[in-house]
């Protein structure tokens, strides 16, 4: 069984903020890290091969510097790492990545198995799990909570949905998201970092990659486009009401309404 | 393809220049800079750089044809046989854009006998619905859905496409915009439409600690999510809308997804879990009028939470205790009734996303840390409030 986790070298803190009188991002102290959703795909992984039997290869795409993250995942326990790095990779949104990882795991050898982060911590959006799957014609499901029992052919999980606890057979190969929590992520280990050291990264730049053209990768294939970027608006104001005490709930019902506090589940 | 070029003659200090990016993206390799592939085109380097950066946009792909993608097309999210609400927020939403650019509203219901549904939608103000009722759409299931959505997109050619940002609708979106090939933008908080029919999407970004305005100029349809909550329930009307039915080939909607247990989850939550919290203070004069403020916290979809004076008069479970002798909550409403804010108390609640005080006391400590403080009488302002919310409920 071939296992693929996929991985992402964000910032080290959430605490970005945009100065507002020039526009640019504030970086001080700004330090990467692998994504905190990711070590719950490498701990699925792991244990799935301590119990199964399973050779597991960690792919990302970013700059050199990510070959960080691959490292770390080493330490933890994972046996191959395949670094996605191109300077045409740049500016990718959304679709370029997700198809970038589809071209680099099928350059990679392929897998039975892709396991995924629920989220990355700063772009946020949840969706490169399910593009993936869809690039390379595989099954997908999100929200795992569980593994009950793995077959020649199958997995068995459970899918923690917003009101149920769904029980599913999903045949290989195919994708998962896992949920925060799955397993508690085990710390990476000194003895693996002596051990893996000098292991190779597999570096793959765009004309490693079955599909060449260019204009499906970075900003070309990007359909996509952040137009600007600014500061939120910070609405939490501090204020005092008063008045007749009908005319003080008439105030605090318009506000909830406005709110969306009434607009409930049925 | 479009890059940033480096005018290296006009490059004065280069530590400065390289510092600019706030990706580390801009190095210095042999004593010259460079860009590597950490780039996110952000081009903050062009405004900040003096002239040394320059965008150079070369032979961009072609857009594609607008006028052959009209419509703004809502993907109905029902769960367990009903409609989810996010459904009437993206109506609401879709004919504020659609009115705009005068498009129709489009709604694409996907499920197993669900027929009574398209009428609800329609009282929304939908133009067109389009069901989808086969067996092999009981469940959500991830080939299926797609292949529906993929038939809906392919037939009606709509302009743009808003899901709901539910577990399901994170996952349908994603792997249709894949498959169109087309732009997707995840958890937007505001939608506009410009006169050229592209959304105006604005989301938050790391953590929300920045907003991205993002736009897909040259692709459709256009695929948006959107949380529950986000937008506001337009009011109903006479429905005038048309119920259009489809149907997908069995064949088609085959998956490698066998669902074999459902299991309904545990709704008892804590007050950690609660999205809004209704607190009890000392200002409750006796243990029965906690049942004004149980009830103000059901119809908000909330629970009551108390301080330790109340849980310490026995009158309420120590698991609904704020402070640092009892939970700490951080919920999205939290409205404190007869709470005078002891600093005990307010460290367990202090980081709540909206903070409403009610307190006799114009003095209370509670006013400095409420976003809302009302000065006034809880017996008489809470209500009074239920009332209004109960006529509001009444109404739907």
């Amino acid at each position: 069984m071939k296992i693929a986790v996929c991985i992402k070298q964000v910032p080290g803190t959430a605490q970005v903020e945009i100065d507002p009188l020039t526009g640019v991002l504030k970086r001080d102290g700004v330090e990467s890290k692998m994504n905190p959703y990711d070590l719950y795909a490498l701990e699925t992984a792991l244990r799935f091969k301590q119990q199964y039997g399973a050779e597991i290869t960690v792919i990302t795409m970013g700059p050199p510097q990510a070959q960080s993250v691959i490292r770390e995942a080493f330490m933890m326990g994972v046996d191959h790492g395949v670094l996605l790095s191109d300077r045409r990779f740049g500016g990718s949104d959304v679709l370029a990545t997700s198809y970038t990882l589809a071209q680099g795991i099928k350059a990679a050898g392929g897998c039975d198995l892709i396991v995924c982060g629920k989220q990355t911590t700063d772009g946020d959006t949840a969706q490169v799990g399910a593009e993936l799957a869809e690039f390379l014609g595989i099954s997908h499901v999100t929200n795992v909570c569980r593994i009950h029992e793995v077959t020649e052919s199958s997995i068995t999980v459970d899918l923690d949905l917003p009101l149920h606890l769904e029980t599913a057979k999903v045949a290989f190969p195919c994708l998962m998201t896992v949920e925060k929590g799955i397993f508690e992520p085990r710390l990476p280990s000194y003895k693996l970092k002596l051990a893996t050291e000098d292991r190779p990264i597999k570096v793959l730049k765009l004309d490693d990659m079955e599909d060449r053209d260019p204009g499906h990768y970075g900003l070309n294939g990007s359909p996509t486009q952040v137009k600007r970027i600014f500061p939120p608006e910070n609405t939490n104001t501090h204020e005092m009401w008063n008045g007749e005490p009908g005319e003080l709930a008439g105030k605090l019902f318009h506000f909830l309404d406005d709110k969306k506090f009434l607009q409930q589940l049925r | 393809m479009p890059h940033i070029e480096i005018h290296h003659d006009k490059v004065t200090d280069k530590e400065a220049l390289a510092a600019l990016c706030p990706f580390k993206s801009i190095e210095i390799i042999d004593g010259r800079l460079a860009i590597n592939a950490g780039c996110r085109m952000c081009r903050i380097c062009i405004k900040k750089g003096n002239g040394v950066f320059e965008y150079v946009e070369d032979d961009l792909p072609p857009s594609v044809d607008k006028n052959l993608w009209r419509g703004i097309a809502v993907v109905a999210e029902i769960e367990e046989g009903n409609l989810h609400p996010v459904t009437f927020e993206l109506i609401g939403k879709a004919r504020e854009l659609a009115a705009k650019v005068k498009y129709p509203v489009y709604c694409l219901m996907i499920g197993s006998e669900i027929a009574d549904k398209a009428r609800q939608v329609l009282e929304y103000g939908v133009d067109e619905v389009f069901v989808y009722d086969q067996p092999e759409l009981k469940y959500f299931r991830i080939e299926p859905y797609t292949a529906v959505l993929e038939d809906f997109i392919r037939n009606v050619q709509p302009s743009s496409v808003l899901v709901g940002g539910t577990s399901t609708g994170r996952s349908l979106a994603p792997r249709a915009a894949a498959r169109f090939r087309t732009g997707l933008t995840a958890d937007c908080t505001r939608l506009d439409i410009s006169p050229s029919t592209d959304l105006d999407q604005i989301r938050p970004a790391y953590g929300g600690n920045i907003m991205a305005h993002i736009n897909t100029p040259r692709h459709r349809p256009q695929f948006a999510t959107v949380r529950y909550k986000i937008f506001s329930i337009p009011p109903k009307e006479e429905p005038k809308g048309k119920i259009r039915r489809c149907s997908v080939a069995p064949e088609k909607l085959r998956s490698a997804i066998e669902i074999l247990n459902m299991k309904e989850k545990e709704q008892e939550k804590g007050i950690e879990e609660a999205e809004v919290l209704v607190v009890a203070g000392r200002g409750v004069k006796k243990q029965e009028d906690l049942a004004m403020l149980q009830e103000l916290a059901e119809l908000l979809n909330g629970k009551l939470a108390s301080t330790r004076a109340v849980v310490e008069a026995g009158w309420i479970n120590p698991r609904n205790q704020i402070g640092l002798s009892g939970r700490t909550v951080k919920p999205k409403l939290i409205i404190t009734c007869g709470v005078s804010g002891a600093i005990q108390f307010v460290a367990g609640m202090d980081s709540s996303e909206k903070i409403i005080a009610i307190n006799t006391d114009e003095n209370a400590p509670i006013f400095k840390v409420a976003h809302i403080g009302i000065k006034g009488d809880l017996y008489k302002i809470v209500p009074n409030l239920i009332e209004q919310i109960k006529q509001q409920k009444a109404k739907v």
